[in-house]
């Protein structure tokens, strides 16, 4: 008979394997998934995990998919770790395109190198600041933070369709609630010719970089881990939890924000109700994925991608409904969680004896 | 004897060129269609519609055609990937059925000029885009007679997508109707920001409710709606689907979206090399709006006055946006007997008189 029982202190060798044992125990029940509609599920899974890779356009739209995933998920990380729960990524990355948007629609027709690092500045601070608010009520009331971010991504959705259907609206758009398209200055640079990768793509790198520099070498990193494992140690070592929750949710925002003005200036180039697909929600997937490492979630956010760009080309080339990826995608999630298990509990095999 | 032969050679000649000049045109053996849904083909309604227009395209053109879809695709930079994928793998034809895909389209048009694209509901065209849609104020003047008798409370609800002219014009033409035969009928309306949400469709059916509407209108695309209408027991219409089978008791009728036709016209002249950039705006007469059967809970009088101002629309000699009209703040719209011009229609943004609603800012 198998038991659980728990380990004296977490697998190492566990914490490393989980997300590999994620991805497998994901391709195993989504293939039966895709199996059970009818599908081969090899090639499904060729479809959407190879496919993507050898195809140079497919290449660069990984890139373009795969950016505000990774980009918000960093910002998530070292909240996570800290057990800072900020749920409204979505929210905070709304705001970020709104206000960046607003701004390229303040200076329409304007040239100037100057707009797009505002619009930058803008974006950040409005993730900033949506995100200060659970910080906020979270410190002085201790409302939980995850119920209030999350349910702050509605009313940001909704902002952003009152703004889109007035002040912002496109007065030659026949009341349809779009903006205009932004003109050239308010548009991210390209970095590589006849594709979508934009300038927030390398900058995203950079700040993959950063972070791993961060959690890795810097006393932030450092202190948001303390505070997530040994909240007790924490707070004799002189860590502020208020202090490092605000900070926590602060730079999640901010990183959100920032997201959110590389999709508004870049593949979007307008302000729309559509403009919120879901990366920060999905961005939360890629955090835990990345076993809330910054090299990790790169790499997270590169098989995130992979499953809606080879989704979509899955469900043209082989019929695969749309349900069934986002199922699949769930999956994902659901493994890891069932995985992660393993890293505080073994399996013993044990007699029964009795 | 020369003579004739050389006609006859002059003949050859001119058929050979005229056969060239066909090639030229280039005819095709077999074509790629690939369709792009905003919701998913399950939706029992708008991408339903559309997904069946595909199948009677399967089923119309057989082998020299085949047929791909992706549904669910988000109004935006996702769009374009796939759009741009689809004419990557050699699609020689794209229908792009949200208005929402207008610049996604417009832009990948302009980097595969072979590829045709046709775009619903949208207005910007170019060589190898068309725009397509339906006249559906048409149906819901039609749908808007019969709630207008059918109401107990004089109270309508209407769940309303986006503030687009196409939505306010529905409204419009709806409340015309009803009040034409109910002076007394009110309009409640709720903007619920969606095409495609079930779940909020579902709220603002209760909301409606709550507040004593008796009938229920929709311009959003799932039967939750319908299904809402079925287990409070009152009134509801099927929308861009016939959606009986979600109301037996409370659908009185439908308006359907017929795209069947035109699709496979579409897709004939691709194969036939006579594909051009056109605007279309079909309603009752070219089958593209569709009136779904009537129930029998609706009486014999009214389905015939319903059915007589289907017909009179078909025929052109009733028009349902026909004067003396005002708009909601009182100044005159349309002089009697004066009818309005498409242009109007397309960029609606007001009321007519007697609604009550303010129109969202």
């Amino acid at each position: 008979m198998l038991r659980l029982e728990p380990r004296p202190e977490p697998s190492r060798a566990m914490q490393a394997l989980t997300p590999l044992a994620a991805v497998l125990l994901t391709l195993l029940l989504g293939g039966l998934l895709f199996a059970a509609l009818g599908k081969d599920p090899v090639a499904a899974m060729r479809v959407i995990f190879v496919d993507p890779l050898l195809d140079g356009y497919s290449r660069t739209e990984l890139l373009v998919k795969g950016t505000p995933l990774v980009l918000i998920a960093l910002g998530l990380s070292f909240g996570f770790r800290a057990g800072v729960w900020n749920i409204g990524a979505e929210g905070q990355f709304i705001m970020g395109a709104l206000a960046a948007g607003a701004v390229a629609l303040a200076f329409h027709d304007v040239p100037g190198l100057w707009l797009l690092p505002l619009m930058a500045l803008a974006g950040i601070l409005a993730g900033l600041g949506w995100a200060l608010i659970p910080a906020i009520l979270k410190t002085r009331f201790n409302a939980s933070e995850i119920l209030v971010s999350l349910m702050l991504v509605y009313v940001a959705e909704q902002f952003l369709i009152a703004m889109v259907s007035g002040p912002l609206r496109d007065p030659q758009g026949f009341n349809f609630p779009l903006s205009r398209n932004f003109h050239d200055s308010a548009l991210l640079p390209l970095v590589l010719e006849g594709s979508r990768v934009h300038l927030g793509v390398p900058v995203t790198l950079i700040a993959v970089a950063l972070a791993a520099f961060v959690s890795r070498r810097h006393l932030f990193g450092f202190r948001s881990r303390l505070l997530g494992e040994a909240p007790r140690a924490a707070a004799f070592a002189g860590v502020e939890a208020g202090r490092m929750t605000v900070i926590c949710l602060a730079l999640s925002g901010a990183a959100a924000g920032l997201a959110g003005m590389f999709e508004a200036a870049g593949p979007a180039g307008q302000l729309a109700p559509s403009l919120p697909v879901g990366y920060g929600f999905t961005a939360i997937i890629v955090a835990f994925l990345g076993r809330l490492d910054p090299l990790g979630i790169l790499l997270a956010g590169a098989v995130m991608a992979l499953t809606y760009v080879g989704g979509e080309q899955a469900q043209y080339v082989l019929g695969i409904p749309a349900a069934a990826n986002e199922t699949f995608r769930g999956m994902l999630l659901f493994a890891l969680l069932a995985v992660n298990l393993l890293v505080h509990y073994r399996l013993r095999l044990v007699r029964r004896a009795r | 004897m020369n003579i004739t032969r050389r006609t006859l050679m002059a003949g050859t000649a001119a058929a050979l060129a005229l056969g060239a000049a066909r090639v030229r045109a280039q005819a095709k053996q077999k074509i790629k269609a690939a369709f792009m849904y905003v919701g998913p083909v399950g939706d029992f309604g708008w991408s339903y519609q559309h997904d069946q227009g595909r199948k009677a395209v399967e089923a119309a053109l057989g082998e020299r055609v085949e047929t791909s879809y992706v549904e669910s695709v988000p109004e935006g930079p996702d769009a374009e990937r796939v759009l741009t994928q689809m004419a990557r793998s050699g699609a020689d034809l794209i229908f792009a059925t949200s208005f929402g895909y207008m610049d996604q389209v417009i832009k990948v048009a302009r980097q595969f000029p072979n590829v045709k694209f046709e775009h619903a509901t949208g207005y910007k065209r170019a060589p190898n885009v068309s725009t397509y849609s339906a006249r559906f104020y048409e149906g819901r003047h039609v749908i808007g007679l019969i709630a207008g008798h059918m109401t107990r409370t004089n109270t309508i609800g209407y769940i309303a997508s986006f503030r687009i002219p196409e939505v306010v014009r529905g409204i419009n033409a709806a409340f015309l109707a009803a009040r034409s035969v109910n002076p007394k009928v009110q309009f409640k309306i709720v903007w619920v920001s969606t095409w495609f949400d079930p779940a909020k469709e579902a709220d603002a059916a209760n909301a409606l409710i709550e507040q004593g509407c008796d009938v229920l209108m929709q311009h959003t695309d799932s039967p939750a709606a319908m299904t809402i209408a079925e287990e409070k027991g009152i009134y509801a219409f099927g929308q861009a689907s016939d959606m009986r089978e979600f109301g037996p008791n409370a659908r009185l009728s439908s308006i359907i979206d017929n795209w069947n036709p035109y699709y496979i016209a579409r897709a004939k002249a691709v194969l036939d090399g006579t594909w051009e950039s056109t605007d279309t705006w079909g309603g009752i007469a070219s089958g593209m709006t569709e009136i779904g059967g009537f129930s029998d809970r609706v009486p014999f009088e009214v389905r015939k006055q319903a059915m007589d101002a289907a017909i009179a629309i078909a025929a052109g000699r009733l028009h349902p946006f026909t004067g003396p009209i005002r708009k909601q703040d009182g100044s005159p719209w349309l002089a009697p007997g004066e009818t309005a011009d498409d242009a109007t229609l397309l960029g609606m943004d007001f009321y007519v008189e007697g609604i009550t609603d303010s129109l969202p800012r």
